[in-house]
């Protein structure tokens, strides 16, 4: 659905994309990651044919985005970053407005504005004017817009930002049941959003890809997959010299905590050493009180892959 | 076509929603009132060979009104969708970027062409009062108005193009403000250094606002005027389209 071949941006003096090359399948929801500017908006810009890339190719659904623009418009539904509306049109005359942009007139209008109101729950403010909705509702009124034409794919640059948790939770329960019909590209900063709704993630960083495939495969090929936690009753030398020696551990630090002393211990992705270390406290008549394991996150990938080299 | 309708709808639309239009046509109406006030004024203080089109139309006050109504009809016209960023909601749907271009110099000289409705009833009241046939010649309200839509249709244009250098409205109505300005007082050029080059006198008359006006208010309706002001509309036209593609692209 969407194929970008070597794709460059460069603005004056700087390169905001360099090289970037990835596909998106349809039917797949795609989780687009990086920091603040890394060059996921210029992406999205260049896929929605709002700028050219300096060199490279893009192309939506078999149409380039640059030489084959209006077919490829017509099969996007694109919501830029902070939904820019026209704050002093009503809700249906801006979805009437953007319809018939769109080529969808008549009957049809009537029957696709009516459907993307009813979709994103609109209709209490069908006749409000768009500069007094809030935050909330005015995302909503951008993704109707993104909707109207029944596109093949959205791409949503940042669709929660700025959201509160019950308003997060509506979008993501939206994007996930727009994701039967639509392929999407969507890009968040809140981590545990794409775990829960993206088939697959790419993360780039200063304008290069980190990695792309799905969240469980990158969460697994982590360096540092996660952590165990033991808290016993042991003395802390003696406890991190025992500990040391079994098979898997890479690395254990201790803190104390009262005359108890907490130990960390990083392994390597594979091994799970929960069994052998219980058995090594029972052996050793440690008293614990909690032996546990911490999951890696995609927050440990993102902030491993694209921090990675500056710490 | 459907969606250039579209688009223009929005922009007309868009004008009367925002207070300055109601401004703009308070100030202009008044003061093309005060200039028909002393027009009539003037024919009535005994035998003249004007008429009264062309006692309208050639007063100071006239001009001064007529160079500052564009800046703000204008420079809200691309500037504002920058600084909103709509502008990437607009042009991510499937119409054209000169679609959009011509969207805006219409929707603005849609608003120009409502503002000058209201000053057709001068005339028309005049008529009924006065019955003075010579002071209302057929020729010289089309010429007139003709030369109205002409330079308006130029000074639009040149308003638009300073609307698309910039997302700030204020720096958009002064460098419209400051270019029609300068062309209308080259128009004056020889009144202000009488021993200028005959060649620069020639060229200043060419490009005269007023100078025009004066012909065409008498009905003197001279085809140069035409490949002036369609060329310059044209040209401002294209560099609005350039630089309003340049802009996006290089954002």
């Amino acid at each position: 659905m969407i194929k970008v071949e070597n794709l460059t941006k460069r603005y004056a003096g700087i390169t905001a994309i360099r090289d970037l090359s990835f596909h998106v399948e349809k039917g797949e929801i795609v989780g687009f990651l990086g920091p603040n500017g890394a060059g996921k908006s210029t992406t999205m810009r260049i896929l929605s044919s709002y700028m050219p890339a300096t060199s490279g190719r893009a192309s939506i659904a078999g149409f380039d985005v640059f030489s084959q623009s209006m077919e490829a418009r017509q099969h996007l539904g694109y919501m830029p970053e902070n939904v820019p509306l026209y704050p002093d049109m009503r809700v249906t005359e801006y979805l009437n407005y953007r319809a018939t942009l769109k080529e969808i007139t008549g009957a049809r209008q009537r029957e696709r504005v009516g459907d993307v109101k009813e979709l994103c729950a609109l209709k209490e403010v069908e006749n409000r004017i768009i500069g007094t909705l809030s935050k909330g509702y005015r995302q909503r009124v951008g993704l109707a817009d993104a909707l109207l034409h029944s596109p093949d794919l959205l791409i949503l640059d940042e669709p929660t930002i700025g959201l509160d948790p019950n308003q997060i939770r509506q979008v993501r329960d939206l994007i996930r049941n727009l994701g039967r019909h639509h392929t999407i590209l969507l890009s968040t900063h809140i981590l545990p959003e794409v775990e829960m709704t993206c088939s697959r993630v790419v993360i780039i960083n200063r304008g290069k890809i980190e990695a792309a495939d799905t969240p469980e495969n990158l969460v697994h090929a982590m360096r540092t997959a996660g952590g165990i936690r033991l808290e016993a009753k042991v003395g802390k030398d003696d406890g991190l010299a025992e500990i040391g020696k079994l098979a898997g551990v890479k690395e254990v630090s201790v803190e104390a905590e009262d005359d108890w002393s907490v130990f960390t211990l990083r392994t390597d992705s594979r091994s799970d050493p929960r069994e052998e270390l219980w058995r090594l406290a029972t052996d050793r008549r440690w008293t614990v009180r909690e032996l546990s394991r911490r999951r890696a996150t995609l927050e440990d990938v993102f902030v491993e892959l694209t921090l990675g080299d500056e710490v | 076509m459907t969606k250039f309708l579209t688009l223009l709808s929005r922009e007309v639309k868009s004008c009367f929603y925002s207070p300055i239009a109601y401004v703009v046509l308070c100030f202009f109406l008044g003061l093309t009132g005060l200039c028909f006030y002393s027009g009539v004024g003037f024919l009535s203080r005994g035998a003249t060979e004007r008429t009264v089109v062309e006692a309208f139309f050639d007063s100071i006050p006239f001009w001064i009104g007529f160079i500052l109504i564009f800046p703000p009809i204008t420079m809200r016209v691309f500037a504002e969708e920058f600084k909103m960023g709509t502008i990437e909601t607009l042009m991510t749907a499937p119409v054209r970027d000169w679609q959009v271009v011509l969207a805006k110099f219409g929707g603005a000289l849609v608003f120009y062409i409502v503002l000058w409705l209201p000053t057709l009833l001068y005339f028309v009241v005049f008529q009924q009062i006065a019955k003075a046939d010579a002071a209302n010649a057929a020729g010289a309200y089309w010429g007139s108005y003709l030369e109205l839509l002409m330079a308006g249709m130029l000074f639009i244009s040149v308003g638009c193009f300073a609307s698309v250098l910039t997302q700030n409205q204020m720096v958009a109505a002064v460098i419209s403000f400051c270019v029609i300005t300068f062309f209308f007082l080259g128009g004056l050029l020889s009144f202000f250094t009488p021993n200028i080059a005959p060649e620069f006198r020639m060229m200043a008359s060419y490009c005269s606002v007023l100078e025009h006006m004066g012909e065409f208010s008498k009905g003197m309706i001279d085809s140069r005027r035409f490949v002036f002001y369609g060329s310059g509309t044209a040209l401002m036209l294209l560099l609005t389209h350039q630089v309003f593609q340049f802009r996006r692209w290089k954002a």
